[in-house]
């Protein structure tokens, strides 16, 4: 594809997350690239999605949850003390397995996250809505109810709303969690294309349960078996070639 | 099998009995209301005050100091008992000490018998806050160290928080962590999320708690005996610092304090039916909000 070379946007250092007692990450280490997809794939309760979760620090939601080790964004620990979370979730944008349009409307929707931001010019307001409509693919099907309820909409087009809301606060990084594990085969395939696109402008992480979107979409692809990183390369790699056993058993389907 | 068989037509017979039993009482308890208080109920009857002693005249004073004293209740009630909810459900860590302490004391005060919120509302209203008012701004004579419609409000407000409080969390309760979660994805702050996620997806509960309220405080009499009723009242209250009229305690006046109570039992059945009718409509206005609200929310 001719691509620049890579740099190093999120940096994991000897991760570990504890929840209560239990551990559910060990001692991680693994470097995700600019503007690249990236694919965690395991089987369930793998550690995936709490890795996923401690990028934005989401976990910070779970009382009990502990974290150690470091993890870098641009080169700053995001769990150092002064980091203002609020300020780093609006840099890290995430998408939800299901998809949570508020019950506002579909335009409501994407100006919420602008709104926080102190936005408050109706023009402002209409352009960010609209661009972010046009690059997460719905602008053609809402242009003419943005007021209507987004309650209404379908759920392949609620998932692109949300990938709209998303990327409405301009992050630099969008988290995807199983974003199409509730979709129609055809509704995934437009997400998948929205993720091919969107990749030229975000550096994109998605779990995903689909062993053929991972490899349709990622560049690079991270294998996680109970709470540790067992493979990480590139994913035409890890799906043709991998160099350890429990990755070739789960990629070929024999075990998860 | 035919035991069991047996066992079902009881079961179905019980049941009906029941429906049966609590429809007739229902409907004897109205039907007796609406079939003596009827012949009553006048335009005079409803729009002027009373006369020679509660003998005579109308009941005017009473209708509309039981409206305020409700509506003043649930400004007063509905905002605190939401606020609380608030603070139990998003603000603290479920199984911790503190909250099962504020839980355990709101479960006491919904036990407590209304005539003790009444001295309550005495004591600590009517003397200590009052009077505190009172000597902070050098009132020479008492305004606020007397019984109003403002300590009957609160005493009323106090009582019914419990009820608030637990409707209104449990509108929070069903407000979907996803969605919470989502607007703490896009870099919402917790208060944030709460004022413009949570609390628009739980305006039911909230009105739901305020329904609840009017209608456990609306036929109150005990809380407001000390904090703010009167016998009778020529003229309306003209504000919160006044002392007021009352449909549940003018019943008990009609009935118990009349010079000739046989007398006065039209007037009697003509008020409770008031009383019933206006509880009905405050319940049914705020009901019928709550429908609209409700299918503006989802569209």
């Amino acid at each position: 594809m001719g691509k620049k070379t890579l740099e190093t946007k999120i940096q994991a250092t000897d991760l570990s997350v504890y929840y209560g007692a239990k551990q559910a990450l060990h001692r991680i280490s693994l470097d995700l690239y600019e503007q690249e997809v990236t694919a965690f794939i395991g089987p369930s309760g793998c550690g995936k999605s709490t890795f996923l979760r401690s990028i934005n620090r989401m976990n910070d939601l779970v009382p009990t949850a502990r974290i150690t080790g470091q993890l870098n964004i641009d080169g700053v620990n995001i769990y150092d003390g002064s980091v203002d979370v609020v300020e780093l979730r609006k840099r890290v944008g995430m998408v939800f397995q299901k998809s949570t349009p508020f019950p506002k409307s579909i335009y409501e929707n994407i100006a919420f996250g602008p709104r926080l931001n102190g936005i408050t010019d109706r023009k402002e307001l209409d352009r960010i809505v609209e661009e972010s409509l046009i690059h997460s693919a719905l602008f053609d099907e809402v242009k003419d109810r943005l007021d209507a309820s987004a309650m209404g909409l379908s759920g392949g087009q609620q998932q692109r709303l949300c990938i709209a809301r998303a990327i409405a606060v301009n992050p630099s990084i969008l988290l995807m969690d199983e974003p199409c594990s509730a979709l129609d085969p055809i509704s995934t395939a437009k997400i998948e294309e929205l993720i091919l696109e969107l990749k030229k402008q975000y550096t994109i992480v998605i779990v995903t349960h689909n062993m053929q979107q991972a490899a349709r979409v990622s560049e690079y692809t991270a294998f996680f078996y109970m709470g540790h990183l067992v493979e990480y390369g590139k994913t035409r790699k890890i799906f043709t070639n991998p160099s350890k056993k429990e990755t070739e058993d789960y990629v070929t389907g024999r075990f998860g | 099998m035919s035991t069991k068989r047996l066992l079902g037509l009881f079961a179905v017979g019980a049941a009906t009995f029941a429906v049966v039993a609590i429809a007739g009482l229902v409907l004897s308890t109205m039907g007796t209301f609406l079939l003596n208080g009827v012949p009553h109920l006048s335009w005079q009857f409803l729009s002027e005050a009373p006369r020679n002693n509660n003998t005579e005249g109308g009941i005017f004073p009473a209708i509309y100091g039981t409206t305020l004293l409700v509506l003043v209740m649930s400004i007063l009630g509905v905002p605190i008992g939401t606020i609380t909810a608030i603070y139990l459900n998003e603000y603290t860590r479920a199984g911790t000490v503190f909250p099962r302490v504020i839980r355990f004391a709101v479960n006491t005060l919904a036990g407590v018998p209304s005539i003790v919120f009444g001295l309550f509302g005495l004591g600590f209203f009517v003397q200590f806050v009052g009077g505190g008012m009172d000597k902070l701004l050098g009132n020479n004579e008492a305004i606020w160290s007397k019984p109003a419609l403002l300590w009957a409000a609160a005493t009323l407000a106090a009582l019914t928080l419990p009820v608030v409080i637990v409707s209104v969390e449990e509108a929070l309760k069903t407000v979907p962590r996803e969605m919470r979660e989502s607007s703490l994805a896009l870099g919402a702050t917790r208060w944030q999320t709460i004022w413009k996620i949570v609390l628009p997806n739980s305006t039911t509960g909230i009105l739901t708690g305020a329904i609840l309220a009017i209608g456990r405080s609306a036929g109150e009499v005990a809380p407001i005996l000390f904090t703010g009723v009167v016998y009778s009242l020529p003229e309306l209250p003209n504000g919160i610092s006044s002392q007021f009229m009352h449909l549940g305690y003018h019943l008990f006046v009609l009935s118990t304090q009349s010079p000739d109570v046989d007398k006065t039992l039209p007037l009697q059945y003509a008020t409770t039916l008031v009383l019933l009718l206006l509880t009905f409509t405050l319940n049914f206005a705020a009901t019928f909000i709550r429908s609209r609200l409700r299918s503006k929310q989802i569209r």
